[in-house]
């Protein structure tokens, strides 16, 4: 897009921000100590009303609610640094698991909250950054989640088993002839594409290339055939899973994984445009849903996998146990720690795309594809990286999903969680990393607590009839604020600063994104027909001439 | 969270002042409230909150002042577990009936065990729910290994099926049972004609022409009530009359209604909850069902009910056995898993080791015409003891 | 298996997916429609066709006694359904989506979703008022009877279907017809009539529509009315075919219309019926490849059964769309910078 007026001042906030450092904590002490003491029933029963008020479940959410926006304040209110640091790292690492060990739901709910900010972060490279519309955004989870659940879980020695009772002529012959039609079908590709870059690709060449490609498909399901086949003794060894140490290995393999599947995904779909690519998203999601409810054996279909295993770490348990944390709740708090560590991670990884040469390619593409290829960007290569980058961290959250749920089936990777993901990323505002996970958190918050809370309140009062509890519609409480939020405020709500030029802009007539077919002037239908357009003269305009 | 219920019910007392000098008891519901499931698990709720109404009056005579807290876990294992945490967390409640979907009820129930907080299921048969062996995990209904070869010996010895197509709806419960059936069949020597599985809710005209192509004596459909009628009504319509027999999922009025009268043949189900004229609790219950609710009352809306009533009595008796004080949690569970209830929908419910019925009577239903009358029942008993 | 029991049984499962077809077709325009004016997939659009659906049932409950003609109760409840369906698509644009104009195209498709389910909850809600959540219709007699098997004057063409082994019920029949109708009275709005040119102007371009002296904005309102009046027709037609239908159920048929759009080429009113008609006999057939999966002795092609068809329209989009990125009928525009 070009910006016709970059001289035009973009930001919209006072210039100079009142310093809100004394607000910050003082903010942060109130919320801390009413978090606490709303978890402490020996407290409460002294406080008399107070405590019957803090005993309200929404006003229970709403403190939850409250608590977690010190760590939106820290990042938004301009304040002494210290201040912000002692905020974060005082509620995010001390307040928040001090009050999961009175509430363990709390631990689950901000784990919930992470692994949809994660979620949001990495479609939000895909949607926002790159502009590539993906609906089956939850595939990728799935991959993840399954990633690690069919090993970290008694299902891989079923796999096995099967294996070893249908093992066929398999054997320690095929892992060879395996190995070498891979490595023959991998040579002679690497040697096409070579020759390609030389001489210019004909029929023949391809059909090689095409016919290579199936040799080393059927290579690789030789190889892994005959090892599971091989493997197929330590059944028994296994039947409680694969040793949770791998747990720290299958965080990288979950990773890559659900990348090579958005390269898989990617590859022959990327090259579509717009609602096409959505749809086929779409199409493709439901495919690895239907996959995963289909394929029995591996992921045990639609009655789901369990118990899935979490990393066994025992210094972190007897830390936990030591600071007084039930046994029951070491894998939470464990999952909790890991679950920040990570998504410190995703936040510094995508910071550093943003700012690199492959950030800004993504958004050439975004903003014009033509454009941004006449300027040498590689179309596919840039859009396949924006796609493996946001499958990979879904991947990864995948699998701590599935560690703390420690149940999984496909019943959790429906169409509506890729579409309640692509909310979070659009109410909290595209393309921007705060908005994101603030929408992840607002979404989850309203979900998992808001919602209920308005229900246990509401559930015995005697003038609000069932039928109409809050808490039964929450898709239409949903439904509400996503329209309303999106007519009042259609750029998020921490909108990324680009974003709130591109829609508050008077001058600026040109913006592709805005509007498909009718290029050029986006708020056309507006300004021309309504105003000079006589509506009864209409049909003779339009007639026949 | 150590601290037994009864102390902080009388915080909890002392904080409300002196308004309420009773002890508050909830216990809370998880099921579906919204979105596509919602209509099972509002019956679920609802059997739910009939049986607090009728304790409510014995509750309070022992001191207590009992409540209903129903959770709508919108048919999503993450929303259920995190339901389940909360419910964990407020400590006036001492138990829960739920889920509909095993897919929650696993991960809900492993989340309530550590609180010791008892779990009775009105739903769910899934053989894992109960496999894993968790203290606090029970149900009112028959298991799916128990009530897919009570299924399948109604299909070879009353039918006299030899070539049977199995049907299921792709979910955790139909494929579930559809696959105890299939075993217990292919063990008896049935041929299978067909078996696959389905999420198509209204066009069933593909497998229709199969089973018009293969010819089988009987079709077996493991699924819910809305989805197998819709595939009766086709099936009817193509002139196919083969028997049709399911699980406890086709219990339900709606069923003949969605057939429509003509095509209400020849179907028939099993379930645990006796029908309206062999019991006259029942038919008590489907009055006061439509009385407070405005709606007929179907089999979850039943199992609910008697889920509840276990619920109750159990955290009744152990109010009991703890000296008419508020009990503690674990109190309740061990009430419950060793109790006897009676007089149930379902008959006498007495749970084993891992929480299924010692025994339970499966009622064979069967439509004629649209009206259901009971066809034979049978004893069934779960694989251990 | 002889080629006699195969043939009719592949003939029926062409004939149920043709069915399904129309209904699909019907639902897709809809959503083709609106996306030609406006760029937007409307995913409310699965909404406003099952609120005709529940249309349709409430106006068949309340006549089921009446001794009216069957076929005047179905007229009824189709213009019920239409105009019903008609008001709430316009309602939706002029409340949620015009102020909306010009927005980058992610906003209004969120709003679409959020639409989508403030309706779903809506209309469980006001059908649970009265204790319902599934519907079940209830048709006049004779409408799922046999295709002409009491008629005397059609019961040749009966006898011969029934013969060769061959099941279309009276409904089924009814439906094409009212189908193929509602296409040709679309047809004549959209190519014959002015309306017809403006919307088409405006849908090619909306600026110089608006220079022609086009009402754009009266324009879209003209095409949601008209989407959502098929939205209607398809509702009825649905409700009939398949007897239950609740609020959710628009979800899924509506998700397999718009693939249909989508692999018709979005925007195009015959890809849309192309699309619909395609993709209905292509779930059949998918339903049913074990069977020949079986017949050719290919054992892997036996997995293949019903729990996969499904996913089938999407996979056929996908190997379409690689080959024919705009679809089967759909323009391909030059971009410029």
């Amino acid at each position: 897009m070009t910006v016709a007026n970059p001289a035009k001042p973009a930001v919209r906030r006072p210039l100079v921000k009142p310093d809100r450092t004394v607000w910050l904590v003082l903010f942060f002490v109130v919320t801390s100590i009413l978090l606490l003491v709303s978890h402490e029933t020996d407290v409460m029963k002294n406080l008399g009303a107070l405590g019957d008020v803090l005993r309200n479940k929404v006003v229970e959410a709403l403190v939850v609610s409250l608590f977690l926006a010190n760590v939106l304040f820290a990042y938004l209110w301009k304040a002494a640094n210290w201040a912000k640091l002692l905020v974060g790292i005082g509620s995010l690492l001390f307040v928040l698991p001090l009050a999961g060990q009175a509430d363990t739901s709390l631990l689950d709910l901000s784990i919930q909250i992470m692994i949809f900010a994660a979620l949001a972060l990495g479609l939000n490279i895909v949607v926002g950054l790159a502009g590539l519309l993906d609906l089956g955004y939850v595939a990728f989870f799935a991959v993840g989640a399954y990633t690690w659940s069919i090993f970290g879980s008694p299902r891989f020695s079923e796999v096995l088993k099967y294996y070893g009772a249908n093992a066929g002529s398999t054997g320690s012959g095929t892992l060879v002839i395996g190995l070498v039609l891979t490595a023959v079908a991998a040579g002679s590709m690497l040697y096409i594409r070579g020759m390609h870059g030389r001489v210019a690709p004909t029929t023949l060449s391809n059909l090689s290339f095409l016919l290579a490609g199936f040799g080393l498909l059927s290579g690789i399901i030789l190889v892994g055939r005959s090892i599971l086949v091989l493997a197929s003794g330590s059944a028994e060894a296994l039947a409680n899973g694969i040793n949770p140490g791998f747990f720290w290995l299958f965080l990288a393999l979950s990773v890559m994984t659900a990348a090579l599947v958005g390269v898989l995904i990617g590859l022959p779909v990327l090259k579509l445009k717009g609602d096409y690519l959505a749809i086929i998203t779409l199409g493709l999601g439901e495919v690895i849903r239907v996959l995963a409810n289909n394929l029995g054996l591996y992921t045990a279909g639609s009655q789901g996998i369990t118990p899935i295993a979490s990393a066994s770490v025992p210094w972190f348990n007897s830390l936990a146990g030591a600071l007084g944390f039930r046994p029951e709740q070491y894998y939470l708090l464990f999952l909790y720690v890991l679950v920040l560590i990570v998504i410190a991670v995703i936040l510094l990884v995508n910071v550093r795309l943003d700012n690199s040469r492959i950030g800004r390619a993504w958004i050439a593409i975004r903003d014009d594809e033509i454009a941004a290829q006449a300027m040498g960007v590689p179309l596919m290569q840039t859009k396949l990286i924006a796609f493996a980058t946001g499958a990979s961290f879904a991947g990864v959250m995948g699998m701590i999903f599935a560690a703390k749920q420690t149940f999984i089936s496909p019943e959790s990777f429906n169409l509506l969680q890729s579409i309640t993901v692509l909310s979070m990323v659009v109410l909290g505002g595209m393309g921007s990393f705060s908005g994101v996970i603030l929408g992840a958190a607002v979404v989850t918050l309203l979900n998992l607590r808001i919602l209920p809370g308005l229900g246990e309140a509401s559930a015995n009062v005697s003038w609000i009839p069932q039928e109409v509890n809050p808490a039964n519609f929450n898709r239409f409480i949903f439904g509400s604020i996503l329209v309303a939020m999106m007519l009042l405020r259609p750029e998020g709500l921490l909108p990324n600063a680009r974003r709130t030029r591109e829609l508050h802009h008077e001058d600026d007539q040109e913006d592709e994104s805005a509007d498909g077919n009718a290029s050029g002037l986006k708020a056309g239908g507006d300004v021309y027909s309504a105003g000079l357009a006589t509506t009864k003269e209409d049909d003779k305009t339009g007639g026949d001439r | 969270m150590k601290k037994t219920a009864l102390s902080l019910s009388v915080l909890a007392a002392l904080a409300l002042g002196t308004a309420s000098a009773q002890t508050t008891i909830k216990i809370a519901s998880i099921s579906p409230l919204s979105g596509g499931q919602s209509n099972l698990g509002t019956q679920i709720r609802n059997g739910v909150q009939l049986a607090v109404n009728e304790y409510a009056a014995q509750f309070k005579k022992a001191g207590f002042n009992l409540q209903l807290v129903p959770y709508d876990d919108q048919a999503d294992p993450a929303t259920g577990t995190a339901a389940a945490r909360k419910i964990a967390a407020d400590n006036q409640i001492l138990a829960v009936v739920g889920t509909l979907n095993s897919g929650v009820a696993i991960p809900a129930s492993a989340a309530l065990a550590p609180s010791n907080l008892v779990m009775v299921s009105p739903a769910n048969t899934a053989n894992q729910v109960t496999d894993r062996g968790l203290a606090n995990m029970n149900r009112i209904v028959a298991r799916d290994d128990s009530q897919g070869p009570a299924g399948a010996n109604f299909i070879t010895d009353t039918l006299k099926a030899k070539k049977v197509y199995v049907l299921n709806d792709k979910t955790a419960y139909g494929e579930g049972l559809a696959g105890e059936v299939e075993k217990a069949l292919k063990a008896k020597g049935v041929t299978i004609s067909g078996n696959e599985g389905t999420e198509e809710k209204s066009d069933f005209s593909s497998i229709v022409a199969k089973i018009k192509l293969t010819k089988p004596d009987a079709i077996y459909f493991g699924g819910i009530y809305n989805q197998i009628g819709v595939f009766i009504k086709q099936l009817r319509g193509a002139g196919i009359d083969t028997p049709v027999v399911g699980g406890d999922g086709l219990d339900s009025s709606e069923l003949p209604v969605i057939i429509g009268k003509a095509g209400a043949n020849n179907v028939y189900y099993t379930t645990v909850a006796a029908p309206l004229e062999a019991l006259p609790a029942a038919k008590t219950f489907a009055a006061n069902f439509q009385k407070t609710f405005n709606t007929p009352a179907q089999g979850f809306g039943a199992f609910g009910y008697d889920a509840a009533k276990v619920t109750l009595q159990g955290i009744l008796d152990a109010a009991r056995a703890n000296g008419g004080k508020a009990p503690s949690r674990k109190q309740v569970l061990d009430t419950i898993r060793k109790g006897t209830y009676k007089g149930l929908l379902s008959g006498e419910v007495s749970f084993n080791s891992v929480g299924d019925r010692k025994a339970a009577t499966l009622y064979v239903i069967k439509l004629t015409d649209g009206k259901a009358a009971l066809e034979t029942s049978l004893a069934v008993k779960p694989p251990k003891n | 298996m002889e080629l006699s029991v195969l043939l009719p049984f592949i003939v029926n499962v062409i004939i149920g997916g043709l069915v399904l077809g129309f209904v699909y077709a019907i639902i897709a325009l809809g959503y083709t429609m609106v996306y030609g004016v406006l760029q937007l997939i409307n995913f409310a659009h699965s909404e406003v066709f099952i609120t005709g659906a529940v249309v349709g049932f409430e106006v068949f409950r309340i006549l089921q006694n009446s001794a009216m003609n069957g076929y005047l109760k179905l007229l009824i409840a189709l213009v019920a359904a239409m105009i019903v369906s008609g008001l709430l698509n316009v309602l939706i644009e002029r409340l949620a989506y015009r102020p909306l104009r010009g927005a980058p195209r992610l906003v209004p498709l969120i709003t679409a979703i959020g639409v989508s389910l403030i309706l779903q909850d809506t209309l469980r809600f006001l059908e649970g008022l009265q204790g319902r959540f599934d519907l079940t219709y209830t048709l006049p007699t004779g409408f799922a009877d046999k295709f002409c098997a009491t008629t005397s004057s059609c019961a040749p063409l009966g006898n011969f279907l029934r013969t060769i082994g061959v099941d279309v019920q009276l409904k089924d029949v009814i439906l094409v017809i009212v189908a193929l109708v509602s296409l040709g009275l679309l047809n004549y709005v959209v190519n014959r009539t002015r309306l017809g040119k403006a919307i088409r102007a405006v849908s090619q371009d909306r600026v110089t529509a608006g220079l022609m002296g086009i009402d754009s904005n009266l324009m879209i309102s003209a095409t949601f009315l008209i989407g959502g009046a098929l939205g209607g027709v398809s509702g009825v037609l649905f409700g009939m075919k398949f007897g239950t239908i609740n609020a959710y159920s628009g979800f899924d048929p509506g998700i397999i219309a718009f693939t249909a759009a989508v692999l018709g080429g979005i925007g195009s009113i015959p890809g849309a019926v192309l699309g619909g008609l395609l993709l209905g006999v292509i779930q059949n057939l998918i339903g049913v490849t074990n069977i020949f999966g079986n017949l050719l002795g290919l054992a892997n092609l036996g997995t293949i059964d019903a729990s996969y068809s499904k996913i089938g329209p999407f996979i056929v989009l996908v190997l379409i769309l690689i080959f024919k990125p705009t679809g089967l009928l759909g323009k391909s525009n030059v971009e410029k910078v």
